[in-house]
């Protein structure tokens, strides 16, 4: 049991603000603001800035935000589900398939990734948080604000319309005079400082703060993935934050970047955006990857095959990304020299993502398979994945994709990746590591109705949109009209209807996930500290971790560090064997009887939600009255300064251990 | 920035094994580096991202001003490279700031940082001439294409000149009110990084917008 | 970790002046053996890039025989100032190889995308 110090001695009170300072050590506050010390209630999670809350802060909103888009996805399909249909008006429907796409990119699928990324990298480090605890804080609250925000444009004169790729000149005031292209533009800039400033956080957290002995190398794979996909967003980032500049002050300023009138050529948003945007749907799928490499050994009680592969296929297709943006303007009229090679660099990236499903494929090969929830949400991965790459092969090619774009056959192919690849990808988290979050495991009953709801149901809803895409089916079009609809099999009508059951099928599948999420809550059993028998750091831990994620930092010796204190190899008369010589218990055990004597944490702090609160009232100004973005500077100034003068480390923060009886809360020793 | 602590000697980390493995605070790290010396550089390479699409959208606009004010209508040259040599004179005594920190010489690094403010204000104050003059000549920012690249561009590299300012002003202060927290010739080096970036990108913009002939 | 000299102590009782020596006189030391440039030094530095700032100012007057030449001398000098301000002013070729690798790859991806979208607008047919 680690013991935490208390303060000896404790400062005298603070000087209010304006007193004169006389003498400040830099380890007390100004004294305009007390620290926020409470450890438990609201408080602790509004200020909090440990890894472990903001992740689950992070899967909660994200979670919300799937909701959202879903239902959005829900109207577009009923919208689809019949020729000339009247369920949603035109500019409803522009609407509706725009902020599907942004909500379910931007709000879901990125920070449930920084969910899971913010959880558990720490953890399977060996770390006792992030390299910047406060910057992890601002960047979820951020997220928080900045999907609120967009959100806000509903009901404040309509939503964005141009598309979740916002092409030029369609996005001018001209052509989309409502509000709405200015809420999700400044939206997603606030969104967008989150992904940075993440980014750096966690880039520096793995090069600095790995446990003893976790070479780079020994890395479980999703930190691998994690890793690459921070660098993708540190370097994509900035690209969208031009293209999104350059538009707010088309629209706000007057400037002219996309004023054909003027001369200016449409394609600059697309580079700008595609720039951005390829890197982006790596963004996307990586974490997907990473988490089913961790998955799919556990279940095969197998380690990864070709782990060095996986990781440096990793890296290749994260590199290799920033050279095919252009497939998505094959159409657009760049030429046959650039066409031809984007078309050639396309085909290049499927090289290593080939190289992935081998391992994974090879890593179940004689693996004696466990089909746990998690296992099959895996599993379905890798058939699901694959399905969608073949169709992203058709797409490289130039030529035939010349026919394919801007049809269905378009949209079938990336929601099969996004959907079958990334969502079903963290399907497969939530169902491995929620024993690990939350001390219980997810029905199994009801993951797999779950899972089959959804494998079924993705099938069913983007199978047909292969057919349709064909057929001639254009996107993002409010109606097929009945007359174009054909005779015979491949007909519009019915593939139509198919596709929008599918879709209900998913959504089910989604309810019994949330039933299972609270029928897990209320009534399932405690679960083991170890029920999958797992291979990584981040399980040498209680359930959930201490505040401190380790008593003892571990020391690593190999890969799959935990697997290798369970089982040791023993020689028997059949042969070398694997035998299990400790139970996860006493391993941790082990660790906990070392723990160490002196543990300081990161404080928590208002600032990073203040600041986060400045940037939508900041975007609102801009919006509606200059007046309200003055104000909202003034805060995001004294955010910034009050920032930089609280002390980084409060060498006087430590926490009172928990009573045994449960008497004592966990407080922070005041600061005086 | 915060960090997090360990002071119990036996599970500290020791295979860096460099000198300068102080974290923060004086914690090890695992490559031995500061932690925030790492993200000012990740900072500084997603930067060039930044300018870099910036700079792009200026050069594919330049000659796109129709009937209005170009390039070579409109540019000083002359006073421009005024701008540019203060500029790149306050990149030298910001170096000099951060060698007197090194140093532990509170007073000179102080000295040296107001001078580069100063240094700073007065390129800021050029741009400020420039642009009105510009203005007053015909070229707005929604005048034209390039008119709306150039003081895009340039608009971005004066607001981080001045946000560079302000840094270097609240440091000062920090510095004289002994409030800097962890390791004060690491606060000056790394505002230091982030003033010669700005400097270097001018020497880009400089070059490509106003120089080459158009 | 600085990957220049260490400290040099004087191994017997004659000092012996070595390498190491002489580059003290321009570059001093701190604490951990960290390399820091004098400040000389840097004022060499600050003039040579004043002088290729004046230089690059002066194509503004070429004749124009020399202007078509003036293209390409600008975007040396350009380059020129632009390491030197990173590698010197910067620190970055004293510096632990791993923030050159961090930057070099931001700087890398910046110069290769844009370049390539520009061609694709025909920008270098020119």
């Amino acid at each position: 049991m680690a013991i935490i110090e208390r303060p000896t001695d404790v400062p005298a009170t603070l000087a209010p603000a304006g007193a004169p300072v006389a003498r400040v050590t830099p380890t007390t506050s100004l004294g305009a603001f007390k620290r926020p010390v409470s450890s438990t209630g609201w408080k602790s999670w509004v200020f909090t800035v440990d890894h472990k809350k903001l992740g689950i802060m992070y899967g909660v909103v994200a979670l919300f935000f799937f909701l959202v888009g879903g239902c959005e996805a829900l109207l577009i399909r009923l919208q689809l589900a019949a020729p000339d249909n009247t369920v949603l008006s035109a500019g409803l429907y522009n609407q509706m398939f725009t902020m599907h796409a942004t909500t379910m990119v931007f709000l879901f699928v990125m920070p449930m990734a920084a969910a899971f990324a913010n959880y558990f990298l720490p953890l399977q480090i060996g770390a006792r948080d992030v390299a910047f605890p406060r910057i992890n804080a601002l960047g979820f609250w951020l997220f928080l604000f900045g999907g609120i925000f967009i959100n806000t444009s509903w009901v404040l004169g309509g939503a964005a319309d141009g598309g979740w790729f916002m092409y030029s000149p369609n996005s001018s005031g001209l052509f989309s005079p409502s509000h709405g292209i200015d809420f999700w533009v400044l939206g997603l800039q606030i969104t967008g400082i989150a992904s940075l400033v993440g980014a750096i956080n966690l880039i520096v957290t793995v090069l600095n703060m790995r446990a003893p002995g976790m070479k780079l190398m020994r890395m479980p794979v999703f930190t691998w993935m994690v890793l690459v996909i921070q660098f993708l967003l540190l370097f994509a980032m900035p690209v969208i934050t031009v293209a999104l500049f350059l538009l707010s002050f088309q629209r706000n300023f007057g400037a002219t970047f996309f004023d054909v009138n003027q001369g200016a050529d449409p394609l600059l948003w697309q580079h700008l955006f595609w720039i951005f945007g390829h890197p982006e749907v790596y963004i996307i799928i990586l974490p997907s990857f990473g988490i089913i490499s961790e998955v799919l050994p556990t279940f095969a009680r197998k380690p990864l095959f070709g782990y060095k592969f996986v990781v440096f296929s990793g890296a290749a297709i994260g590199f290799v990304g920033w050279g095919v943006w252009a497939h998505h303007m094959f159409a657009s009229g760049l030429g046959p020299v650039s066409v031809a090679v984007f078309s050639v660099a396309t085909m290049l990236i499927a090289i290593p993502t080939g190289v992935k499903i081998v391992n994974w494929t090879l890593t179940l090969w004689g693996g004696k398979l466990w089909y746990t929830t998690a296992m099959m949400f895996a599993i379905g991965v890798i058939i699901l994945f694959t399905i969608g790459g073949l169709s992203g092969v058709t797409h490289a090619v130039a030529p035939s994709d010349t026919q394919q774009t801007d049809t269905y056959h378009i949209v079938a192919h990336f929601h099969y990746v996004i959907v079958g690849g990334a969502v079903m990808g963290l399907f497969s988290g939530f169902y491995y590591w929620w024993p690990k979050m939350f001390r219980r495991c997810l029905s199994e009953r009801l993951g797999k109705w779950n899972f089959w709801l959804m494998f079924f149901g993705v099938n069913l809803t983007f199978g047909p949109m292969h057919i349709l895409g064909l057929q001639g089916q254009p996107r993002r079009m409010v109606v097929w009209p009945d007359k174009l609809t054909g005779t015979g099999f491949f007909n519009l009508h019915f593939w139509n209807q198919v596709s929008s059951v599918g879709a209900f099928v998913i959504a089910l599948g989604v309810l019994i996930f949330i039933i299972n999420i609270v029928w897990t809550w209320k009534k399932a059993p405690i679960a083991p500290l170890d029920p999958w028998d797992a291979r990584t750091l981040e399980w040498i831990t209680a359930s959930p971790p201490k505040e401190h994620n380790f008593d003892r930092i571990p020391t690593v010796h190999a890969l799959d560090e935990f697997f290798h204190r369970k089982y040791e190899e023993v020689d028997t008369d059949d042969g070398p064997r694997l035998v299990k010589v400790k139970t996860a218990e006493e391993v941790l055990a082990e660790e906990e009887s070392h723990a160490d004597t002196h543990i300081h944490l990161p404080s928590p702090s208002y600032w990073p939600i203040v600041l986060a609160f400045s940037l939508p009232i900041i975007a609102y100004g801009v919006i509606f009255n200059r007046l309200l973005s003055v104000g909202g500077a003034a805060i995001l100034l004294l955010a910034v300064f009050g920032w930089a003068l609280e002390p980084s480390v409060a060498d006087d923060s430590d926490y009172d251990p928990p009573a045994d009886d449960g008497g004592n809360t966990k407080e922070l020793a005041t600061l005086g | 920035m915060a960090d997090i602590a360990v002071h119990d000697v036996a599970s500290q980390s020791h295979d860096a094994g460099g000198h300068d493995d102080h974290g923060d605070a004086g914690h090890a790290t695992s490559t031995g580096l500061s932690n925030n010396k790492l993200a000012m550089w990740l900072f500084l390479g997603s930067e060039c991202l930044l300018f870099g699409g910036l700079i792009s959208t200026y050069m594919l606009y330049r000659g796109r001003h129709g009937s209005g004010p170009g390039p070579a209508q409109i540019f000083d040259i002359p006073l421009t490279s005024v701008s540019s040599f203060i500029l790149l004179m306050s990149s030298l005594t910001m170096v000099l700031a951060v060698n007197s920190a090194k140093r532990k010489d509170d007073r000179n690094t102080n000295v040296w940082l107001t001078i580069t403010a100063l240094l700073g204000a007065l390129f800021v104050g050029g741009q400020v001439y420039e642009f009105t003059a510009f203005y007053h000549e015909g070229l707005g920012f929604t005048s034209s294409l390039f008119g709306s690249s150039f003081y895009t561009l340039t608009g971005f590299h004066g607001v981080h000149v001045t946000i560079g300012i302000i840094m270097l002003l609240a440091l000062v202060f920090m510095i004289q009110r002994n409030r800097i927290t962890g390791d004060k010739a690491e606060v000056v080096e790394l505002i230091g990084l982030y003033w010669h970036f700005v400097d270097v990108v001018w020497v880009v913009i400089f070059t490509l917008v106003y120089l080459i002939p158009a | 970790m600085s990957a220049t000299t260490e400290p040099v102590e004087p191994a017997t009782e004659h000092e012996v002046v070595t390498l190491a020596d002489t580059l003290h006189e321009t570059h001093g030391h701190a604490h951990d053996g960290e390399h820091i440039p004098k400040d000389g030094y840097f004022i060499k530095v600050a003039l040579i890039l004043a002088f290729v700032t004046a230089l690059e100012t002066s194509t503004y007057w070429w004749p124009d025989g020399m202007k078509s030449f003036a293209t390409p001398a600008l975007l040396i000098m350009m380059t020129i100032k632009f390491f030197m301000i990173i590698l010197i002013f910067m620190h970055l070729k004293f510096d632990n190889k791993l923030f050159s690798l961090l930057f070099y790859i931001g700087l890398g991806l910046a110069v290769f995308v844009y370049m390539v979208a520009l061609f694709t607008f025909q920008f270098f047919r020119q």
